[in-house]
């Protein structure tokens, strides 16, 4: 079973959707006990880091999903739910994140070139620097779809897919069963499926 | 770099896609669900979807319309069409909308789109502007287009802009209709002072009429389009295809 963690930010609608159009036995929950017994666990997110962070540690959520990363077990964020992976966020103040990725989250107007507009919204090919299970049914250069004005800015060994905004911008990163898209799969059309396809085969 | 958009925009009345019309292997091509399903599958990289029911049994019908669409499609959805509370942005998006487009409503209560960005982020908020030429101006029209509101085009751009819209579609009303390309004046005036997505809308004809106009004003993400895509005589594919060999760079 997958869970998807709803500590109460955003819709989780197109995600549970995206994921059962591919036969995935997944569950929205807000039960710690549930993402404990999880084969694998979508930690989403969308809006502010701070507003986010705070609901996800004081729901006792973030608590549960770090426990289930540290066992090894799959564990994908999404959007604001893969900036959640680092160690913190520059978004409006300084936030932790779990730290279960070393980097942290800047601002995408430090990196690209002045006058695009921000937030990144719309499809961007994503360069894959790393051959990743995640990838198994894409291929480099396949467009997926950003909303984002803040990215994961962290060792290279991390970073599995980037994508060109006027500057170098972190698509995908990965560290070990911990991994996490910028963008949202559950929006990019079939590419998307597939990389959701790829992570439910995890685990 | 970013692809430019192509968006076909779906009128739904009664659960019906008005306007719609044949297409080989759809057999029913007045269902908003099935026809969304055909447009994400020829490579559409955006759906919206525009209520022009004014009932409320209409309105009950349109969200399960979504809900299903939602379940079926999965490329970024926009809901339009007499959206004029916090309620009606919770409504569609809780079926399934990624973006939520305010018109009218929002030229009575500008306030609508700043809540909405508080609540929901910019990034949901899209305004949608109908406007045309009056006395060598541009001015912005409400109720599709019946009613002249007399204010300035780019004065409310402004506005909506400062109140927290995240994307702008702009629907030129004399373009609208006539099938000879976009307003690119109109266009080239609110792109140069837009730092958010502007959405083309009005007067696409012809494939070359989306390469001219990506070209013309570079500050435009997406062409938005609706009969010429439903009857047929622009197919997506083959736009997209046409639009790579013009060097212009899309989705494929």
């Amino acid at each position: 079973m997958t869970a998807i963690i709803d500590y109460g930010v955003g819709n989780l609608f197109s995600l549970a959707c995206s994921l059962k159009a591919i036969g995935a036995d997944c569950v929205v929950t807000d039960s710690a006990e549930r993402i404990r017994s999880a084969d694998r666990v979508i930690l989403p997110g969308v809006g502010a880091f701070g507003d986010a962070q705070k609901k996800l540690f004081s729901s006792g959520l973030g608590q549960a999903a770090l426990e289930q990363a540290q066992k090894g077990v799959p564990l994908l964020g999404i959007c604001v739910g893969m900036q959640l992976l680092f160690e913190r966020s520059l978004e409006f103040g300084s936030f932790p994140g779990l730290g279960l990725i070393p980097g942290e989250v800047r601002y995408i107007g430090e990196t690209i070139s002045p006058g695009l507009k921000i937030p990144q919204i719309g499809w961007n090919a994503l360069s894959i620097r790393k051959p990743h299970p995640l990838f198994k049914y894409i291929r480099d250069g396949d467009y997926v779809y950003f909303v984002h004005s803040y990215h994961a800015v962290t060792p290279k060994e991390y970073v599995i897919a980037d994508t060109d905004y006027g500057g170098v911008l972190t698509g995908a990163v990965a560290s070990g069963n911990v991994m996490g898209c910028q963008f949202h799969p559950e929006k990019s059309g079939e590419v998307g499926l597939n990389i959701l396809r790829a992570f439910l085969e995890m685990g | 770099m970013i692809a430019k958009r192509i968006i076909p925009c779906l009128d739904v009345r009664d659960g019906r896609v008005v306007k719609g019309t044949r297409f080989q292997g759809l057999n029913d091509v007045a269902s908003p669900v099935d026809l969304a399903a055909y447009y994400s599958q020829q490579g559409a990289d955006e759906l919206v979807f525009y209520d022009i029911t004014a009932s409320s049994d209409g309105r009950k019908i349109f969200t399960d319309i979504l809900s299903e669409a939602a379940s079926r499609v999965f490329i970024p959805l926009t809901v339009g069409g007499g959206i004029s509370s916090l309620d009606d942005f919770d409504r569609v998006l809780k079926c399934g909308a990624d973006k939520v487009s305010v018109n009218s409503c929002a030229l009575r209560n500008p306030d609508l789109i700043r809540e909405a960005a508080v609540k929901y982020g910019s990034q949901c908020v899209v305004l949608s502007v109908d406007a045309k030429r009056v006395d060598g101006r541009f001015r912005v029209f409400a109720k599709g287009g019946r009613e002249d509101t007399g204010l300035d085009l780019m004065e409310w751009i402004k506005k909506g802009l400062d109140l927290g819209a995240g994307e702008i579609v702009l629907n030129s009303m004399d373009t609208d209709g006539v099938k000879e390309g976009f307003d690119l004046e109109m266009l080239s005036l609110v792109a140069a002072i837009a730092h958010v997505p502007v959405i083309a809308s009005g007067g696409a004809g012809k494939m070359e009429d989306f390469a001219t106009l990506f070209r013309a004003v570079p500050g435009v993400d997406a062409g938005l389009a609706a009969s010429i895509f439903h009857y047929g005589e622009v197919k997506i594919p083959e736009l997209k295809e046409y639009l790579r060999n013009e060097n212009i760079n899309v989705r494929i």
